[in-house]
């Protein structure tokens, strides 16, 4: 037991004396938060618009007082021919035109509609399509002044649940702390196993009176505590600085966490199984674990969407699960009740990880 | 001498189909020096760490410090002492730190720790440099706290994996002064090496080519044997007709 204890001390000189490992300890979460936070955002604002109107009367400046007030849009240039248009497209100067046809005012009167071309640069489609939203919703909203509800018949009325105003932070703090998990908990266990292996130091803890249980524990405990700091400091500074809501139980969210982290570690000792070298490990970190929790769990790109073969991959990454975890218990306020199964799925996966981690790092060496 | 510390017969690790070490027979007696010496990939490094426990034989059998390799593992690790080819210290500890490290984790209680480090420091003459990392001391130095730091729990054996690796030969000359003077107290050495002069420094030698003995005896005898005049000699005339051909 003594000899545990001196092992756990040394762990934690490891981390706080290697500059580089503490920075990624704690420089890295907070710098991801805040550039995530801040500079990633999924809601454009300011789309730079040029308006074509070849009518020039009042229903078309109405509604180009619309789009002025919208708070979207930046009225960029008034454009004259369709030329004109397609050379502001190609200069970059606007990504999107609005074309109101000519006699539009008399047309709307005489025939009871009268049509608006909504112009976008389609090389960005995502841009594309959800300017191309703001523009329908300010018509809609002239088209309901104008005329009243009542005259258009079938009426969608949309709310965004849980996230009503769409911010793109709340999708990626859950997101986010999947990833910084899996880098702390995984990467640097695999780092720290494997640098043990290279300076032959790992051979005299083997030989020595620690038995291997003791060393992996010993190699994980710091990583599992500094982890937990870590999952509070991102939950704290989302909610903070971005008002980022944890709707759910927070004690729930951690015990989630702390599951994820377990599975994050196992996957770190399995790492430093396979190889005897620090470089390899990180390598294998990065491009096995780190990628796929980038790209196909759901923290970007939505898993729905993806063709069948990765949605089946995606169902083997961890992180799919914790993200529908967290996002369930942050924003929609969800109980045990509904994720439970995600839990089981996501806790047999650790427990054939860990098991199988531990049992190839005892017969390894 | 005394009754033998290391006592194998047989002793067979192979790798699949391939035999890495092949019926290793031995008896070291207690305070001997015993070198261990081969050509790379003869089976060294593998017959060390069946030795200390790190690898189980495939057959054979085997005492270490009066306890069977198999069911007394645990004995045998609290009576031997180890280290590699690199020296296996922490850079990132201070010497004191590095001490105290390795001397709980062989088993010592906090009261001998402290008693230790101190007698160690001392001996060493390393007390001025004792909270400094050890990444900022010359090789020598790491070299000789690396040996004390593996005979602190006084254990009956030391295995040294080519501890001399990339040491100049006055500071390899002062770490064989160490080896002798803890043989004398009655330490069990059992030394791997590529150098030939260390290898006359040695109570008996074993020399190993692809896994099997192929000479076992006082450096003396061997020369004698070959009728050559240094150990360079008998290691080329032993290693090279397997090797060459």
């Amino acid at each position: 037991m003594h000899s545990f204890r001196g092992f756990l001390l040394k762990e934690f000189y490891h981390i706080f004396r290697d500059r580089r490992t503490a920075a990624i300890l704690f420089g890295m979460p907070l710098i991801q938060l805040l550039l995530f936070g801040f500079a990633i955002r999924n809601e454009i604002q300011e789309v730079n618009l040029g308006i074509y109107d070849q009518s020039h009367d009042a229903v078309t400046r109405e509604i180009t007082d619309k789009f002025a007030s919208s708070g979207y849009f930046v009225m960029r240039q008034e454009l004259h021919s369709t030329a004109e248009i397609e050379h502001a497209f190609a200069e970059g100067s606007i990504a999107e035109a609005i074309v109101f046809e000519p006699d539009f005012a008399a047309k709307m009167i005489r025939e009871g509609r009268a049509t608006v071309q909504v112009l976008t640069d389609g090389s960005n489609p995502n841009v594309s399509k959800i300017i191309t939203g703001y523009a329908a919703s300010v018509l809609q909203d002239y088209r309901n002044t104008a005329f009243g509800a009542a005259e258009v018949g079938v009426e969608a009325v949309p709310l965004m649940m849980f996230n009503p105003e769409l911010k793109s932070v709340n999708l990626f703090v859950p997101g986010l702390m999947a990833l910084i998990l899996m880098l702390v908990s995984a990467l640097m266990t695999s780092i720290s196993i494997t640098r043990e292996k290279e300076s032959g130091t790992m051979e005299v803890l083997l030989v020595s009176s620690l038995r291997p249980v003791e060393i992996i524990i010993g190699k994980v405990v710091p990583y599992f505590l500094l982890s937990f700091v870590n999952v509070v400091t991102v939950v704290a500074l989302a909610s903070f600085v971005f008002g980022v809501p944890c709707r759910g139980s927070v004690t729930l969210l951690m015990l989630e966490s702390l599951l994820f982290i377990v599975t994050a570690l196992s996957l770190g000792i399995f790492i430093s199984t396979i190889t005897s070298s620090q470089q390899v490990a990180m390598m294998i970190s990065l491009a096995g674990l780190l990628l796929p929790t980038i790209l196909l769990s759901g923290f970007i790109f939505p898993v729905a969407s993806m063709p069948l073969p990765l949605r089946m991959i995606s169902n083997f990454i961890p992180a799919k699960w914790y993200l529908i975890i967290v996002r369930g218990i942050m924003l929609k306020g969800t109980s045990f009740g509904y994720i439970w199964k995600e839990t089981l799925v996501h806790g047999v996966m650790t427990t054939v990880l860990m098991v199988a981690s531990i049992k190839k790092f005892k017969t390894r060496l | 001498m005394s009754e033998p510390v290391i006592h194998t017969d047989k002793l067979t690790k192979r790798f699949g189909d391939f035999v890495v070490v092949d019926a290793l027979s031995l008896t070291i007696s207690g305070g001997e020096i015993f070198g261990f010496l081969g050509a790379n990939g003869a089976g060294k490094t593998t017959a060390i760490r069946m030795l200390t426990g790190l690898l189980i034989p495939t057959s054979g059998t085997a005492s270490v410090a009066g306890f069977d390799l198999y069911t007394g593992a645990e004995g045998v690790k609290l009576n031997i002492g180890y280290m590699s080819q690199r020296f296996s210290l922490y850079d990132d500890l201070t010497v004191r730190e590095n001490i105290r490290f390795f001397a709980g984790i062989y088993g010592l209680n906090n009261q001998a720790i402290k008693e230790k480090s101190r007698q160690l420091l001392e001996s060493l003459k390393l007390l001025e440099v004792a909270d400094t990392r050890l990444a900022s001391l010359p090789l020598g130095w790491k070299q000789k706290l690396a040996f004390s730091v593996a005979i602190l729990h006084e254990p009956k054996i030391v295995f040294l994996d080519e501890p001399t690796g990339g040491v100049d030969p006055v500071t390899r000359r002062r770490f064989w002064d160490m080896i002798y003077e803890a043989s004398e107290r009655g330490l069990t050495i059992f030394v791997t090496t590529h150098y030939m002069d260390e290898a006359e420094y040695c109570d008996r030698l074993c020399i190993m080519v692809d896994g099997k003995v192929a000479a076992l005896d006082r450096p003396e005898a061997m020369k004698r044997h070959f009728g050559v005049e240094s150990m360079n000699e008998v290691f080329i005339q032993l290693a090279r007709p397997n090797k060459m051909e």
